[in-house]
C-alpha cells in the first residue's frame, strides 16, 4: 500500500501519519473490526501495537480509535462519564495533535466516543462510533485460566461455568451482586463482557443504534456490537436481572434517571451525589434543571484553588 | 439361554506410548453397566495412563475405545465430536482425581462445586441448584453448614468426598478413579471406601479406579487387573486373583500386603 492518505497532520509541526498509526496496521486492525462485526460477540485476536502510553490506560481503545478516525470526525472522550479527567483529556489531546481532528464534550455532536467505564446516558444516534476500553476481555478468566479452554467454551457455547460466578454471588450476598463487567448473552450465541461498564448501562447494549467496539490492547482482542443486537443479562430464573435504585438525585441538576457519582467533601461524612456523566449533567443545567445544590462543587473547586 | 445386554465400554487393544517406551500395550476389556474393575500395580507400570488414555485426558496410541451412549447405542469414543464428548465427560462420565486440588474449583464454594456441572447441562433456577447441592453434600456427609465455605478450608477427606458429590450429581453412569484414597489416613480411607461402596451399590455405578491399595481393591471391585510394564500379567475376579493368584508379580504383590 502506498502512503496515499498517510498525511502528517496539518500544523502539527511532527511527521506522525494520520492518527498516529502507520496505514497498515490501521488497514489490518479495520479488517479485524470488520470480523468482530461480522460475528457479535466473538473475540477477534489481532496484533496489538505499542503505544504511547501505558497498558492499562487507553492502549486498546485508542488503537480502534486511531484505526476509524477519518479527518471529518469528531471526537469525545470520557473517562469515568467524565470529560475532564487526566485520562480523558490526554487521550483528547493526543488525537487533536496526530490527527488534527475536531474535539467535542458534547454527546450528541460526537460521532466518535472513546470511553471506560461508562455509556454516555444521552441516548446514542445511529451512525455513532462507541469505543471502549477493555481490561479483562474474557468473561471465564477468573474462574478458567487457561485460554485453550475458554476458546474452546465459547465454540461450543458451554456457558455452565459463567453462572458459577452469578450462583457465588447469590450464595454469599442473596443477590447477584457483580456490579460492574456484568457478563451478557449477545445475539443468543457468544457471552460476553462489557468490561468494565457498570451493570446500569448494560440495557442501553440492547437495541442500541449505535455501533459498538470493544478493544483490549494487553490481551490483543476486539470484540463489537454492530447496531441493534440483542444483548441479554445472564441471571438465574429465580434472581432476574435488576438495576440498583439511586435514592438520591444529582445535586447540581436534579436527575432522578442517571448513573451518579458519590463524592465526598470532607472527613465528617459530609458527601455529595452528582452525575457520573459530565455532558448529560452540564446540557440539563444549561437547560434550566436545578438540583438540590447546584453550587456545591464550585465551592470545593475554590477550596481547592 | 441368558441374552446379555452389550457392554457399557469396550476396550480394544489399546496401547500408549511415550517416545519409544511402552506406557501400556495391547489391552482389550470390556466393562458391563454397574461393575467395578480396579486396575492395581506398581507405580509406573502405566495404570494411570490406561485411564487417562480411556478418559479422554490422553489420546491412545493406537486400540480403539466403544462407549455405549444413552442415546445413539455404540460409538468409537476416538471419533466423537469435540462437542459431544464434553458434553459426555460433564454429564455421563465422572473424573475422580487423586489430589482433589485438581478435580475441583478451589476459588468457588462447595456449592458452587456441585452445581456447576448441573448449570453446565443447562440449570438456571438457582433454588433448585442448591436444593441439589445441599442433598449431595449430605449424601458425602458434608454438613449443610459448610455449602458456602471454600473447598480449600476442607480437610483432605472431605475434599475427596466433595469431588465425589460434585462427580455423581449428574448420574453419571460410569466413573474413573484415579488412586481416590491415595494420601488419606486409615480411618478415613475406611469411611470414604464405605461411602463410595454404597454409592456404586445404589447408582448401580459402573466405576475403573486405579489404585496400589489391595484393599481398596478388595473392598470395591469385582475385577481386577494387574498391570507390569504396560502389561495386564493377571485378571479375573478380585477375591480369586487375590486368593489364589496365578502370574509370579501377582503373588509377590500380595505376599508384600503387611499383617498388623
Amino acid at each position: 500500500m502506498t502512503a496515499g492518505n498517510a498525511e502528517p497532520a496539518e500544523g502539527s509541526g511532527h511527521t506522525y501519519n494520520f492518527a498516529y498509526l502507520d496505514e497498515q496496521t490501521k488497514r489490518s486492525i479495520r479488517r479485524i473490526i470488520l470480523k468482530a462485526i461480522a460475528v457479535p460477540g466473538y473475540q477477534v485476536p489481532f496484533g496489538g501495537r505499542e503505544m504511547p502510553l501505558p497498558y492499562g490506560w487507553g492502549t486498546g481503545g485508542i488503537q480502534i480509535t486511531a484505526s476509524v478516525l477519518t479527518k471529518a470526525d469528531v471526537l469525545k472522550v470520557i473517562d469515568q462519564g467524565a470529560d475532564d479527567t487526566t485520562n480523558a483529556v490526554s487521550i483528547r489531546q493526543f488525537f487533536a495533535r496526530v490527527a488534527g481532528v475536531e474535539t467535542t464534550e458534547k454527546t450528541s455532536q460526537a460521532t466518535i466516543v472513546q470511553t471506560r467505564h461508562r455509556i454516555p446516558d444521552t441516548p446514542l444516534k445511529p451512525g455513532q462510533i462507541m469505543v471502549l476500553q477493555v481490561p479483562i476481555p474474557e468473561p471465564m478468566r477468573r474462574l478458567e485460566p487457561r485460554e485453550t479452554e475458554t476458546r474452546k467454551m465459547h465454540a461450543l457455547s458451554e456457558y455452565g461455568l459463567i453462572h458459577v460466578k452469578l450462583y457465588e454471588d447469590i450464595a454469599h450476598w442473596g443477590h447477584i451482586a457483580t456490579t460492574y463487567a456484568y457478563p451478557v448473552m449477545v445475539n443468543g450465541r457468544y457471552v460476553m463482557t462489557p468490561s468494565p461498564i457498570p451493570k446500569w448501562d448494560n440495557p442501553k447494549l440492547h437495541q442500541s443504534e449505535a455501533t459498538f467496539i470493544f478493544c483490549a490492547g494487553r490481551e490483543k482482542r476486539i470484540y463489537a456490537l454492530p447496531p441493534f443486537t440483542d444483548v441479554r443479562s445472564l441471571d438465574f430464573e429465580d434472581h432476574p436481572f435488576r438495576l440498583q435504585a439511586f435514592t438520591q438525585t444529582c445535586a447540581l441538576c436534579g436527575s432522578g434517571q442517571s448513573y451518579l457519582d458519590e463524592i465526598i467533601l470532607d472527613d465528617e461524612g459530609k458527601r455529595l451525589y452528582v452525575c457520573s456523566d459530565t455532558d448529560f449533567c452540564a446540557q440539563r443545567v444549561a437547560a434550566g434543571h436545578v438540583g438540590s445544590d447546584p453550587d456545591a462543587l464550585a465551592a470545593t473547586k475554590d477550596a481547592v484553588a | 439361554m441368558i441374552e446379555l445386554e452389550p457392554p457399557l465400554l469396550t476396550i480394544q487393544s489399546l496401547s500408549k506410548l511415550y517416545g519409544r517406551n511402552v506406557a501400556c500395550s495391547n489391552v482389550s476389556f470390556d466393562l458391563w453397566a454397574g461393575e467395578v474393575i480396579c486396575i492395581v500395580g506398581e507405580s509406573g507400570s502405566g495404570k494411570t495412563t490406561l485411564l487417562n488414555c480411556m478418559n479422554g485426558t490422553l489420546t491412545p496410541s493406537s486400540g480403539r475405545m466403544l462407549y455405549r451412549t444413552r442415546h445413539t447405542g455404540m460409538v468409537d469414543v476416538a471419533t466423537m465430536g469435540d462437542a459431544h464428548k464434553r458434553l459426555l465427560m460433564r454429564t455421563d462420565w465422572g473424573i475422580v482425581h487423586q489430589n482433589p486440588r485438581d478435580g475441583l474449583r478451589m476459588g468457588v464454594s462447595a456449592g458452587a462445586n456441585v452445581g456447576e456441572r448441573l448449570m453446565a447441562v443447562g440449570a438456571r433456577h438457582y433454588g433448585d441448584i442448591r436444593s441439589q447441592a445441599m442433598d449431595w453434600l449430605n449424601r458425602v456427609e458434608i454438613e449443610v453448614d459448610r455449602i458456602d465455605d471454600l473447598p480449600g478450608v476442607f480437610s483432605g477427606g472431605m475434599q475427596q468426598r466433595l469431588q465425589i458429590a460434585r462427580n455423581l450429581v449428574t448420574k453419571p453412569r460410569l466413573v474413573f478413579m484415579d488412586e481416590p484414597t491415595g494420601g488419606l489416613d486409615v480411618s478415613v480411607q475406611a469411611r470414604l471406601l464405605d461411602l463410595l461402596r454404597a454409592l456404586v451399590q445404589e447408582l448401580q455405578l459402573a466405576a475403573i479406579i486405579v489404585t496400589h491399595d489391595l484393599a481398596v481393591a478388595r473392598v470395591l471391585a469385582d475385577r481386577l487387573f494387574v498391570m507390569k510394564g504396560g502389561d495386564i500379567v493377571d485378571n479375573g475376579l478380585t477375591y480369586q486373583v487375590l486368593d489364589d493368584p496365578q502370574h509370579p508379580y501377582t503373588q509377590l504383590l500380595v505376599s508384600s500386603i503387611l499383617q498388623v
